[in-house]
């Protein structure tokens, strides 16, 4: 791994879990739990899709998927090889690993600028 | 834990020629007067079962691939948004199902994990210097958790109101 | 109270032992006994040829680390009341090679303590006839915390990444290279960045944290090392984004 990139990549890991922390909690409550098992009332769809028109909000959604993903990246890769000492597996874990993330910034990306309909 | 070697023939002193070779000892562990065998033990596979402050500290490294798990179901919701009415209700009623409910219902315990040990470990890394002086790393937890109030509160906001 | 408690003390000779082995012992039981005093009472009355460190027996040295049921302490501060009814294992500092009995050998320990280069870097001294380098009370306080290290090493053997990558540079190293870096005296943090920012270095640790718990002089080497990963990434961000100038 090149080690003139880490620094860069525990930054994203840093600001992606700070992203996480603050706000994921609050999100995976209301979307995966309180929505669907109807203990609060949901946002209709129009709702929803009025609200993704807006820039801000879409620039605010890229940051909320892709920062944590580069943080996902980091610990996985360190618990992966330290976890399970695969010291000799130490790039393929890395390249696997960030690239997962690049690959959903990439999709997250496509997915907000196509969302228009 | 060796019973068959600490009860050898009772050799205590140094340079009886025959020594090196007696049973049980490994080839090439020969002890020599002036360069003794070290003795290093391997770490186990399970080494972060082994003591609570280390199953934590992998639990919480765990705690992304919850972050991971939901930054995809949030995609997911996001791409059937542009989809339409219909592709967006199917992705609400699938995470409505019993199974998703219950891996939901880890993954936010994760999250929620993830968060507290977050904010209770940024102290340590963050100094924060208000005219010269260290701000204390309570003060600095306190900012964090006040800020996550706060911003849950707006992104709830967002979600509850956007019917009106 | 009991009289006697029983200690469990790793063996290792290797003049006749291929792997370490357990050999109990069973001591006076005295309110005011460290395990260390057992260790000195063994060696006195019952097993001349325990071998293991120590000198001041008043936690400064820190010489008499060892592991004590599984947690690295250092033997004179620890009391035995604490660890009744026993039985209490004593076991040579883990990740460390056994010398003999409960020594290891601190040679790589020593080594990379010295490759921090953990002294005061200057560019240029100043002639001795301008006087000393003269330092506030805040400047001061900015590495302090970080200065009282006594090299007992506990926190190499709270270190799980000690134990995976021998090479890994460690808790005590890299918390006393941010003290220097963090000391208004020393122009030498850019050299100790070079030696540190590889896996080896700074990135290596996870922040496990356990360095900072078992540190008897509150040194908190987890927290060193941290605010070490957070100046190195933003310094390196800024090499990139800025112009050389301006930095």
């Amino acid at each position: 791994m090149n080690e003139r990139l880490t620094p860069f990549l525990w930054l994203l890991f840093s600001a992606g879990g700070t992203v996480a922390a603050l706000l994921f909690p609050v999100h995976v409550f209301l979307v995966a739990l309180a929505f669907p098992l109807g203990a609060l009332p949901a946002p209709s769809y129009e709702a929803l899709h009025g609200l993704v028109q807006h820039p801000l909000v879409r620039i605010y959604i890229f940051v909320l998927i892709s920062l944590p993903l580069f943080h996902w990246a980091h610990r996985f890769r360190y618990t992966l090889y330290d976890g399970l000492q695969l010291y000799h597996l130490t790039n393929l874990i890395a390249v696997l690993c960030y690239g997962a993330a690049l690959a959903g910034t990439a999709a997250t990306a496509y997915v907000l600028l196509t969302l228009t309909r | 834990m060796n019973g068959d070697m600490s009860g050898g023939a009772g050799l205590h002193h140094v340079g009886d020629g025959g020594m090196t070779r007696r049973a049980g000892l490994q080839p090439g562990h020969a002890y020599m007067r002036y360069h003794p065998k070290w003795y290093r033990r391997r770490m186990s596979v399970w080494w972060w079962l082994q003591k609570g402050s280390y199953a934590q500290f992998v639990l919480r490294e765990l705690t992304s691939v919850a972050v991971a798990f939901f930054a995809f179901i949030f995609l997911w919701q996001v791409w059937a948004l542009g989809q339409g009415p219909q592709a967006y209700a199917h992705v609400v009623a699938r995470l409505g199902t019993p199974l998703a409910v219950v891996l939901s219902v880890v993954g936010f315990v994760l999250v929620l994990y993830h968060t507290v040990t977050w904010f209770n470990l940024a102290p340590a890394a963050m100094v924060v210097r208000v005219s010269g002086r260290r701000v204390p790393g309570w003060m600095v937890a306190a900012a964090n958790y006040a800020a996550w109030v706060l911003l849950s509160a707006v992104v709830a906001w967002f979600f509850l109101g956007a019917n009106q | 109270m009991a009289s006697t408690i029983t200690l469990a003390v790793t063996r290792y000779r290797p003049e006749e032992e291929a792997e370490p082995t357990v050999e109990t012992y069973t001591v006076p039981f005295r309110k005011d006994w460290v395990v260390l005093d057992a260790l000195n009472h063994i060696k006195d009355h019952q097993d001349g040829t325990l071998s293991y460190r120590w000198s001041c027996r008043m936690g400064v040295c820190g010489s008499c680390g060892m592991m004590v049921n599984g947690s690295p302490k250092l033997t004179c501060a620890a009391f035995l009341s604490d660890y009744a009814p026993g039985p209490v294992r004593v076991e040579p500092l883990q990740f460390f090679p056994i010398v003999r009995d409960l020594i290891v050998d601190i040679g790589e320990f020593l080594h990379k303590l010295k490759k921090v280069k953990p002294w005061i870097v200057r560019a240029e001294e100043q002639p001795l006839s301008e006087g000393e380098y003269l330092q506030t009370p805040d400047e001061v306080d900015a590495y302090k915390a970080f200065s009282m290290c006594i090299n007992c090493m506990l926190c190499y053997s709270a270190c799980p990444i000690v134990g995976l990558e021998s090479h890994f540079t460690g808790p005590a190293a890299i918390a006393l290279a941010q003290r220097y870096n963090l000391d208004s005296r020393d122009q030498g943090a850019s050299g100790r960045v070079e030696i540190l920012s590889d896996h080896e270095g700074m990135w290596g640790c996870t922040f496990v944290g356990d360095c900072s718990r078992v540190c008897p002089k509150n040194v908190d080497p987890a927290a060193a090392i941290q605010q070490y990963k957070l100046t190195t990434a933003v310094d390196t961000l800024k090499s990139w984004l800025l112009p050389r100038g301006s930095r």
